[in-house]
C-alpha cells in the first residue's frame, strides 16, 4: 500500500495503491496537509488502484475535505469501484464529496 | 447438519499492521468458499478489519497484548470471532447513525456502523475477554 503524489495542471493528484486503512491513514494525511501547507489548493484522490477502505480511512478524507475547504480549497475524488461507491452510499458521503468517475472528468471539473 | 469447521484461528500481536495481513487470509477463504466477489471484496475486508482496529485500539488500547482472531465455516454462515483484552462494550450503545446530518462530517464513529451494515449479525460478549463475532451468511 502506498501513496503517489503528481502534480497535473494547477490539481495535486493522490494515487491510492492498495487499502487506505487505520494502519497508513496517518500517511496520506500528512502527504496531503504538507502540500496543503505549500499552498496548493486543489486536490484529487484517483481510487483507480484501491483495494478496500476501512472507516479510519473515510476518516481521513472527512477530515481532509474539512481543512483543504477552510484553506480555501477543494478535495475531489475519481474512480470509485462498485465496492467502494457502495461504501460511499452506505454512509451517505456520497453526498459530501464531488465524485467522478474518471480522473479526466475530475480534473476537468475544477 | 455439519459442525462449523474452522478455516484458521490465529493469535496477532495488538498492533493495527497485522490487520492487512489477517483480512488478506480471510479473503483468501471467501474466494475459496465462492461467496459472491462483493462479499469477498467489501461485506469481509471492512467488517473484519473494523472488529481488528477496534480490538486493537479501544479493546486492549494501551495494555492488550494479543488479539485472538478465527474464521469459522459452516453449511450456510462464515462467522469471524475477534476477541481482546479489554472490558467488553455495549454494541448497541456504541453504534451511532453515522449517516445523520450531525454526524455526516465528524472524523470518526462509522466503524460498528459499517460492521453491522455488511454483516448478517454482529453480536459482543464476553467468553475468556472481550468477543466480537460476526455473522455473514454465505449465499
Amino acid at each position: 500500500m502506498s501513496f503517489s503524489i503528481k502534480k497535473q495542471g494547477e490539481v495535486v493528484v493522490v494515487d491510492v495503491e492498495g487499502q487506505l486503512i487505520v494502519g497508513n491513514r496517518q500517511e496520506l494525511k500528512q502527504k496531503v496537509l504538507d502540500e496543503l501547507e505549500k499552498g496548493e489548493k486543489k486536490f484529487l484522490i484517483d481510487f483507480s488502484q484501491t483495494g478496500y477502505i476501512d472507516s479510519s480511512g473515510l476518516g481521513v478524507l472527512v477530515s481532509l475535505s474539512k481543512k483543504i475547504r477552510e484553506q480555501g480549497g477543494e478535495l475531489r475524488l475519481a474512480n470509485l469501484n462498485d465496492d467502494l461507491q457502495t461504501l460511499f452510499e452506505l454512509t451517505k458521503l456520497d453526498t459530501l464529496f464531488q465524485i467522478s468517475d474518471t480522473r479526466e472528468r475530475a480534473l476537468e471539473s475544477f | 447438519m455439519a459442525d462449523p469447521h474452522v478455516a484458521f484461528d490465529l493469535e496477532i500481536p495488538s498492533d493495527v499492521e497485522y490487520i492487512e495481513g489477517v483480512v488478506e487470509l480471510a479473503r483468501q477463504r471467501c474466494r475459496e468458499l465462492k461467496l459472491s466477489p462483493t462479499k469477498c471484496s467489501l461485506n469481509v475486508p471492512v467488517a473484519l478489519s473494523e472488529a481488528l482496529s477496534n480490538a486493537i485500539l479501544r479493546g486492549n488500547g494501551a495494555t492488550g497484548q494479543q488479539v485472538r482472531v478465527r474464521a469459522l465455516v459452516s453449511d450456510t454462515d462464515l462467522v469471524f470471532e475477534v476477541v481482546d483484552e479489554g472490558p467488553g462494550f455495549d454494541l448497541d450503545q456504541c453504534t451511532q447513525d453515522c449517516t445523520t446530518e450531525e454526524n455526516l462530517t465528524k472524523e470518526e464513529g462509522r466503524g460498528l456502523f459499517l460492521m453491522r451494515r455488511l454483516m448478517d449479525r454482529v453480536e459482543s460478549f464476553r467468553n475468556k475477554g472481550n468477543v466480537v463475532r460476526l455473522t455473514l451468511h454465505r449465499e
